[in-house]
């Protein structure tokens, strides 16, 4: 996916058709073999199926990082090992000042002084989340996403029951939001948007102990669960665009190869943001290999459920080597 | 519905208005955040160094890294009810004073944005009657070479809030624990241990006339017994006090004759 592309998907823009002048010739040629040869793909398909044994391997890599992460901050507290000490919004590992970018926002925003301390951790944080993809953050670390995901099961589950169905929102809603919430520390001189920030009162509670403000989270879980399923995640958090903002240039992304892929969309039903996957929907993909764009936050459920290797996650310049 | 499916324009619409509704909602419940600010119903004692209320509120970044270094545990973070200062740190002095048995104002070096400084920025608001006049000194550091507290400004003041309960004022002593059974906060006492606070309960004492606030006051020359005309005494607050809130920790009266206002500056 073009740089632009994926920009254009994250601030919300919907997802298009390309044009016949997108395909590289090398996709055009896949594309019109995998037609001429239906049959045989289905058969080659359904086998896949049958060896594929569907494993959790990344998405329990990545709630063990994301429990170890938010459990070194809580050790580092009630056992004063000192490691990471602070929570999500701003910490120190080791000493060394760790920012949250949004939050670093919000902050230089109402306050309009920015310490030396602020600068050293925000730019710390920002070079590691470009390294690392952005929107990673999301899904490896932030807490409120794991509590989320087990109340994404249970709204799944009763879709499935058809007890509750899935109201989806104009996704441009956090791109208003993030231009609001900023606008409002500005003008407000407080920082409006820690106040309802999930990600900030999980963290704490799991810290400092547990407060009304759990309350809010609660509300959000309901949502997610009877309303629309991660709304959060998807529609609302401006940390997202933040860090999605941040990931752009990111050479970790998860990786698409046409030539794998049977077109059957089970990556789509587990994805958080189905519209970076547009690109595996049946003549869709541009080139023989594409990125997932910055939306994603490279949580790996799509790399799980891929019966045949079509989805992978690669690092950038380093593929090459590992 | 499920046989006459929305069309694709109409769910378009469906999605807009959602975000519409949703999205004015959020914004409205960030609003609510600053309903507890206005009608002003909690003025809590922020931490030492705080810059003034609205500047600390713009510049906390809700981290707790102060309440991780505080040793006596002084420092809380504020909840859903404190609105734009959810995760903002404050000290409930009944509960837990901050009694610098750390030395060196600890939760000042531990934050990363300023809103606890020990210098504050020239531009930034200050209040004259918030400036102490000298640097405080620290009893527990009074015989080192630098016996004072890295503080210019108090963070409020102590007050003798109902005279008519002061012990002291009723020439009445104190025997025993300073406060009810089953209170657990912390101070720090030079004579049993320098360097470790103790369970303010586990220091009972025995004073003719109650001086609980005196003696427990961490800094030199803030308060001290006076004699009154009809011969007992009563306690002075001076202008050293930075209103830490020891005295209406140790207060044995309940509720406590001695409290702190918070953010109230010296009037002499």
């Amino acid at each position: 996916m073009s740089l632009r592309e994926s920009a254009r998907l994250l601030l919300g823009g919907e997802v298009r058709k390309p044009a016949a002048e997108d395909y590289t010739p090398g996709a055009r040629q896949v594309h019109e073999l995998k037609r001429m040869d239906g049959v045989n793909r289905k058969a080659l398909a359904e086998e896949m199926h049958k060896q594929h044994r569907h494993t959790h391997t990344w998405r329990n890599r990545r709630w063990a990082v994301l429990i170890a992460v938010n459990l070194l901050f809580v050790l580092s507290f009630w056992l004063d090992i000192q490691i990471l000490e602070g929570a999500l919004t701003a910490s120190r590992f080791l000493g060394f000042h760790l920012i949250d970018l949004n939050s670093a926002l919000q902050v230089m925003l109402a306050h309009k002084h920015i310490l030396v301390n602020l600068v050293i951790g925000t730019a710390t944080v920002f070079v590691l989340w470009v390294l690392l993809g952005g929107r990673t953050y999301c899904s490896w670390v932030c807490p409120y996403h794991l509590l989320a995901e087990w109340a994404e099961s249970l709204h799944l589950y009763l879709v499935d029951k058809k007890k509750v169905s899935d109201r989806a929102f104009h996704r441009g809603l956090r791109v208003v939001l993030w231009l609001l919430f900023a606008a409002l520390a500005f003008a407000t001189g407080y920082t409006v948007f820690e106040t309802l920030s999930l990600t900030g009162i999980v963290s704490r509670a799991l810290i400092y102990g547990p407060g009304l403000a759990l309350l809010w989270v609660l509300f959000w879980l309901l949502i997610e669960v009877f309303y629309s399923r991660r709304a959060w995640c998807r529609y609302f958090c401006p940390i997202g665009l933040t860090y999605g903002v941040v990931g752009l240039p990111s050479p970790v992304q998860v990786g698409y190869r046409l030539e794998h892929c049977f077109h059957e969309g089970d990556c789509r039903k587990v994805c958080l943001v189905p519209h970076v996957l547009e690109c595996v929907i049946k003549g869709r993909a541009t080139a023989e290999t594409m990125d997932i764009g910055a939306d994603c936050t490279r949580c790996g459920l799509c790399v799980d459920v891929c019966p045949s290797g079509a989805l992978h996650f690669e690092v950038k310049g380093l593929s090459k080597w590992l | 519905m499920a046989s006459n499916l929305p069309h694709k324009a109409e769910q378009a619409r469906r999605r807009f208005l959602r975000a519409l509704i949703g999205g004015g909602a959020l914004l409205a419940a960030g609003g609510a955040g600053w309903l507890p600010l206005a009608y002003g119903g909690k003025t809590h004692l922020r931490p030492p160094g705080a810059l003034e209320e609205d500047d600390f509120l713009a510049s906390c970044i809700k981290c707790g890294q102060c309440v991780q270094v505080c040793p006596v545990s002084a420092l809380k973070l504020g909840d859903l009810g404190d609105g734009y200062g959810v995760g903002a740190p404050y000290i409930d002095a009944r509960a837990q004073a901050c009694d610098f048995s750390c030395d060196a104002v600890q939760c000042i070096l531990a934050c990363p944005t300023g809103a606890l400084t020990y210098t504050k920025p020239e531009h930034m608001d200050t209040r004259g009657a918030m400036r102490l006049a000298a640097a405080p000194i620290l009893l527990a550091k009074e015989k080192d070479p630098e016996p004072t507290l890295n503080l210019k400004e108090r963070i409020g003041v102590a007050r003798l809030a109902r005279p008519d309960l002061c012990l002291a004022r009723q020439g009445k002593g104190w025997k025993g624990a300073a406060r009810a059974a089953g209170y657990d906060g912390y101070l720090r006492f030079m004579d049993v241990d320098r360097w470790r606070p103790i369970p303010l309960n586990d220091h009972p004492f025995d004073v003719p006339v109650c001086d609980l606030c005196v003696r427990t006051c961490p800094i030199k020359g803030a308060i001290s017994l006076e004699p009154l005309a009809n011969g007992f005494k009563t306690p002075v607050v001076h202008e050293p006090c930075v209103g830490c809130g020891v005295c209406e920790m140790a207060c044995p009266t309940e509720p406590a004759a001695i409290v702190i206002d918070p953010r109230r500056g010296w009037e002499a």
